[in-house]
């Protein structure tokens, strides 16, 4: 574990691992979404229930970033390592776009089930803070030029996030319900039918995956990058 | 008296005397508070309905507006240096320095309310709930909003990207603030006031170690 | 014991350049080190990490204290260093005299002296009222009130005039007589005996 840590050993471990991952990716999508197209139409919803397969998975994926930048800035500012710093840094666009990705996916649901793209449901209104956490953890990394230091304050900016984020969602909940209009429908029935269960798990692995793999095409990219900047300045590897 | 009230006194005095953002921060205040009604019509039943929310969004905005000089001007004259290498811990810099801005801004703000909400039309049960929220909440922005001034020290535009990265972190005590006053005007039994203490409570007494986590980053350039 | 200050094989690193390495110094109560070498050469780099605001890439930084205790934790070392940086800390707003009073009792210090510094007569001038040398004198004066027997002076003659320059070095002639140490990142000789220790560009 703590082998990897050394950007070396993570550039030639990573080098190797990197080819299957995308090829399981790629697999795990291509059935994700071939069990999707082929499940009956919901019998309440119609064809619209097959955004959830793009939707849910989303959803969890942004989460589950948010939780993994935690760790990642937990351990650059405990362990000190550029690589957990790198990983802080690569997380925080990924996993605004699997946010955005969410957003959009649950107001295109939205529509045939609300009537509307937007309603301050709690757990858009969520999402979209959780947007605006990544986005502030991104646009506060990129405004300290010093890279160490950069990341080290996003770093804390996500840990503080990590700790609000419970609360945050409560009191939207809380919000919800203090503001109930008669329009809010809940998404998702009362349970999933066993038909759907399938193709969802299937596409959140794929999701997981995805995530996965372009976390570490991005941090091998920001090493590289910095080593060509380090070439660049010193003249010497 | 202590170094730590020392600090605050200080600092009470450096936003209170000419420069110092205090006033400029009430009177910002007033000025959104005053905006609204303009923006939206006379109308006293809607604005009894909004008037929570616009006070506390108001509130927040203002709060934030001179929170972005809580560590930066100390930092910049080097001052701040010389606070790190006093017998003072830094969690507890930041804790005077979150102090003085609830009572140079917050507790101000909190009066002003008390005077718009008439202006609003909120009737005596509404006015007493926005007093205790904005009362018992006002303190979790000038922490949270410390943590925020602390990272964005060194930029210089830092006063642009701060409230950006802190209103999601700030969103709970708008809705248990606002929701307070909501839930007395409908005769709701709830508890917006406890959840807002009790994450007050949290907020200040976590924030000052995020906070001077982010000055030592700082300082170490 | 006396007091005294022992740098190991400190290294300093900043943004891919390596500003000095392996530096060694040992210094006991009573010396004086005036810190020259061109802009840029890490001077307060150095300076800074004595005080520990930055860590250093490699090796350590030792303050000894009188009563035998070492103080090799950043956080430790900062409790023991007078700082006199380059900017002065002095507030617009407040009189000479509430400035020195806060800073004080911030530190613990004694009582407030107007007197040798040339500021009594500037006792009630708000700080947006002094002069640049002004300023310096009343940062001067609150580098004796700290009490701290370490002391990190980045260019303390600057905007100071001849008899300002003289104040300085008196003052730190007497700090370092009174069995403290002190270490002066300059451009210009401070007057005072001493060491130097030239940082080149690497």
């Amino acid at each position: 574990m703590f082998t990897l840590a050394n950007p070396k050993h993570f550039m030639a471990a990573s080098g190797k691992i990197l080819p299957w991952l995308a090829a399981v990716t790629a697999v795990l999508f291509a059935a994700g979404l071939t069990l999707a197209l082929s499940v009956p139409p919901d019998y309440q919803q119609g064809d619209a229930v097959r955004i959830m397969f793009l939707h849910v998975p989303a959803a969890w994926v942004a989460m589950m970033a948010y939780g993994l930048m935690a760790l990642a800035a937990a351990a650059g500012l405990i362990l000190r390592q550029p690589l957990a710093d790198v990983a802080v840094k690569t997380a925080a666009p990924l996993g605004a776009v699997f946010t955005a990705l969410g957003l959009i996916t649950g107001s295109l649901w939205g529509r045939p089930m609300w009537g509307a793209f937007w309603v301050w449901d709690g757990r858009l209104t969520s999402f979209l803070l959780l947007l605006f956490l990544y986005l502030g953890v991104m646009a506060l990394g990129n405004a300290i030029e010093d890279e160490t230091r950069a990341a080290r304050a996003a770093g804390i900016l996500a840990i503080v996030g990590a700790v609000n984020l419970p609360i945050i969602h409560f009191s939207v909940t809380w919000w919800t319900t203090l503001h109930q209009g008669a329009s809010i429908l809940k998404k998702g029935g009362p349970a999933i039918a066993p038909v759907f269960l399938w193709p969802l798990a299937v596409m959140a692995l794929a999701y997981t995956m995805l995530f996965v793999t372009l976390w570490i095409v991005r941090i091998r990219t920001t090493i590289l990058e910095r080593k060509a900047a380090v070439l660049r300045i010193t003249g010497r590897a | 008296m202590s170094a730590l009230r020392r600090l605050v006194a200080r600092d009470l005095v450096l936003a209170i005397r000419a420069g110092g953002g205090a006033a400029l921060a009430l009177a910002f205040f007033a000025a959104v508070a005053t905006l609204v009604p303009l923006g939206v019509g006379p109308d006293l039943k809607l604005l009894v309905r909004i008037a929570a929310g616009v006070l506390w969004v108001a509130a927040v905005l203002a709060a934030l507006l001179s929170l972005d000089r809580l560590f930066q001007a100390d930092f910049e004259d080097g001052s701040l240096d010389l606070m790190a290498l006093s017998p003072l811990s830094l969690e507890a810099v930041a804790l005077a320095k979150i102090a003085a801005h609830w009572l140079s801004t917050g507790l101000p703000l909190t009066l002003i309310a008390a005077v718009l909400a008439v202006a609003y039309g909120l009737p005596a049960s509404g006015t007493v709930a926005l007093v205790a929220s904005l009362l018992i909440g006002t303190p979790a922005v000038s922490a949270i909003g410390g943590i925020g001034a602390a990272l964005t020290l060194s930029i210089r535009r830092g006063g642009l990207i701060l409230p950006f990265i802190v209103l999601p972190l700030i969103a709970p005590v708008v809705i248990f603030g606002s929701g307070a006053v909501l839930a007395e005007l409908d005769g709701l039994a709830n508890g917006a006031l406890w959840f807002l203490a009790a994450f007050s409570l949290l907020a200040v007494a976590l924030s000052p170690f995020a906070a001077a986590a982010g000055v030592r980053l700082n300082l170490g350039s | 014991m006396t007091f005294a200050l022992d740098i190991d094989k400190l290294t300093c690193i900043r943004g891919h350049r390596v500003l000095f390495e392996g530096l060694r110094l040992s210094l006991s109560a009573g010396a004086f080190v005036s810190l020259e070498g061109p802009n840029g050469a890490g001077k307060t780099s150095l300076l800074r990490m004595i005080a520990g605001f930055l860590m250093p890439a490699a090796g350590t930084v030792c303050i000894r204290t009188e009563a035998g205790v070492a103080l090799t934790d950043g956080e430790d070392r900062a409790r023991a260093v007078g700082w006199l940086g380059h900017q002065d800390a002095v507030k617009p707003q407040l009189t000479v005299r509430e400035q020195l009073t806060f800073w004080g009792q911030l530190y613990g210090g004694g009582a407030v002296v107007l007197g040798p510094f040339g500021l009594a007569p500037l006792a009630d001038v708000p700080g947006q009222f002094l002069s640049a040398g002004q300023k310096r004198r009343l940062a001067l004066a609150r580098l004796t009130l700290t009490g701290r027997k370490l002391w990190l002076l980045d260019e303390p003659l600057a905007a100071l005039d001849a008899a300002g320059k003289a104040l300085v070095a008196e003052t730190v002639r007497a700090h370092c007589a009174a069995g403290g140490i002190a270490i002066a990142a300059t451009h210009e000789p401070l007057g005072v005996d001493g060491l130097s220790l030239h940082l080149g560009a690497a």
